[in-house]
């Protein structure tokens, strides 16, 4: 089903916000409301976004591709992504990327067994003073988690175990 | 000294839109529609020294001069994108702040003749977002937004728009070409965004930080505003405090306070009661500062830290400590640079790459050739590259190298 067809006032607010000759400025925004569901933007979405916005799916693809918080595979429902830039990692995330790695069971980029969560590496969020932390990334967005250690951690992924 | 800008750290519910109207909000705003013309908000910007906090610091009211009054319409783009490692200012202002960053936006809308703007916030800031949508509805029922503004001519809208996690896209013409729904890569310039920006239409693009004093100087005055600070940099500066400090985070200081105070007054000083060993006052795209007295005593501005051979930049005080191997640390940010690379360049594109494997290859077995030919492939992107990022990429390479020559003789002896 098309995203028109499915979210109707979320498509006409999205493309309400932008000029007529400022059309594909909207691509941005469709594209997290395309991967709202599965976690990722398939095939199928991505004709159809082309198709509102009258550009190629090349050109929808290689937007995909370029950012980070876009994903073209399926992969965990949710993305835990833990920063390990250098403000981070001068306040310990390199050994809390290390223990998180350990008590998961987990190498950094791979996906619990269950298909609940991925691990991944990110560059820095803008959270330098509250290191440890990481984001999670899921079908309802995406939230901070910060001051972690590995025991908090658990209870986090715990909790949203729980919720889902 | 009372706050300027973190002012939600002395009046409680300050993102509350009643407590933020009570304490004088959006008082400039109204005033200005009302009663001044555009160019006179552009003049007392102008006069009261404002520079760009985003790490160009570049004259804001200048740049607000140069829109192009021959082509319509104008566009007016706040850069919440804040991705410079070590940077966490912004988000603080949007978080605590907002309805002062929003009226800041509006008025430099007012000043050149924008009836639309934008927030471009960097994808993670995803919650901050939809809360600052839910401000600017709040703005919009009270009539501080929208058609014909207090019974004028004037009309504004403001939009968010979130971006999806690239670093590129805090470079003004990246972030344009993001806005517009292509990949975030820098255009050539000239021409700059003040003649062709958004759908190549003149713009103003500002950081957060720079819009959100425009409502205390309008309220305050330029002669106010120049009072604080130094003649060079007026006003305040948020410093975000990072590293091996015992207290770090963001810092509200009158431009020529020192390093020192700055790291030990407030920041506590270093854990550990360790020695500073250097200083990145611009985060990762810093040149690294080896830190002696000298250095910890000499005013932060942007004329006099350069004088130490780096810049100030964005003021991200990232602060490294004796524990810290350069090796280790230009690892760290040549791959942030080389995983940030648009790829559109070719020096910074096939540069970052190879740094990053040079400097990956140092933390196991370098040799005094690969720190040879690290610098040469650093030297040769500098003054090559389309945008900032790639020159930035070599700054702690070469600084590090050059200035701790001590860290890159031990591949060499293991």
């Amino acid at each position: 089903m098309s995203l028109a067809a499915k979210y109707p006032n979320e498509v006409e607010q999205i493309l309400s916000k932008y000029p007529p000759e400022g059309r594909r400025s909207a691509v941005m925004p469709l594209l997290f409301l395309a991967q709202r569901e599965d976690g990722y933007v398939n095939q199928a979405s991505m004709q159809d976004i082309a198709k509102i916005l009258e550009i190629t799916e090349t050109d929808v693809a290689s937007i995909v591709r370029f950012y980070t918080l876009y994903h073209d595979k399926k992969e965990g429902r949710y993305r835990m992504q833990v920063c390990t830039d250098l403000p981070c990692a001068l306040r310990g995330a390199d050994k809390f990327m290390e223990a998180v790695c350990d008590r998961l069971g987990l190498n950094v980029g791979e996906t619990t067994a269950d298909g609940f969560l991925t691990l991944e590496a990110v560059t820095c969020l803008a959270a330098c003073d509250k290191a440890p932390m990481f984001q999670i990334q899921g079908p309802d967005g995406l939230k901070y988690h910060e001051n972690m250690n590995v025991d908090k951690t658990v209870d986090v992924i715990s909790t949203l175990k729980r919720k889902s | 000294m009372a706050y300027i800008l973190l002012r939600h750290r002395d009046i409680p519910d300050l993102d509350k839109f009643d407590v933020y109207q009570k304490n004088g909000g959006f008082a400039a705003f109204k005033d200005s529609v009302t009663k001044k013309k555009p160019n006179e908000v552009t003049d007392v910007v102008k006069n009261s020294g404002l520079r760009g906090r985003g790490g160009a610091g570049f004259p804001t009211g200048m740049k607000w001069s140069f829109i192009d009054n021959k082509n319509w319409p104008h566009y007016v783009v706040a850069n919440a994108d804040e991705s410079e490692p070590g940077t966490f200012k912004d988000r603080e202002i949007m978080e605590g702040n907002p309805f002062q960053f929003l009226e800041g936006l509006a008025l430099a809308s007012y000043a050149v003749g924008a009836n639309v703007a934008y927030v471009y916030l960097r994808g993670e800031f995803w919650e901050l977002g939809a809360a600052l949508d839910r401000k600017i509805a709040e703005m919009e029922e009270a009539g501080y937004l929208g058609e014909k503004l207090f019974g004028t001519d004037y009309s504004l809208r403001i939009y968010t728009h979130l971006g999806a996690g690239a670093y590129i896209c805090g470079e003004e013409t990246a972030l344009l070409e993001s806005l517009e729904g292509k990949r975030g890569q820098p255009r050539v310039r000239p021409p700059f965004p003040p003649s062709f920006g958004l759908y190549g239409k003149p713009t103003i693009i500002n950081n957060v930080e720079t819009f959100t004093n425009v409502p205390m100087i309008l309220a305050n005055g330029a002669e106010w505003y120049k009072s604080i600070g130094t003649s060079d940099s007026a006003g305040v500066k948020i410093f975000s405090l990072s590293g091996r400090v015992r207290k770090p985070g963001n810092y509200e200081l009158p431009f020529g306070t020192t390093f020192r105070d700055l790291i030990y007054k407030h920041g506590g000083g270093v854990q550990d009661s360790r020695a500073v060993k250097a200083i990145m006052p611009a985060g990762a795209s810093s040149s690294l500062i080896p830190a002696d007295d000298k250095v910890l005593d000499t005013p932060m501005d942007y004329a006099t830290v350069r004088t130490l051979g780096a810049d100030l930049g964005s003021a991200s005080i990232i602060v490294i400590d004796d524990t810290v191997p350069m090796t280790w640390l230009i690892n760290k940010t040549v791959h942030f640079f080389k995983h940030e690379s648009c790829g559109k360049c070719t020096p910074c594109r096939e540069g970052t790459y190879w740094m990053s494997h040079l400097t990956e290859r140092l933390q196991h077995n370098g040799t005094r050739g690969d720190v040879d030919l690290l610098l040469n492939v650093a030297k040769q992107m500098q003054g090559k590259c389309l945008c900032a990022l790639g020159e930035f990429s070599t700054m702690a390479v070469v600084t590090g190298i050059e200035r701790f020559k001590n860290d890159f003789d031990k591949p060499v002896n293991a």
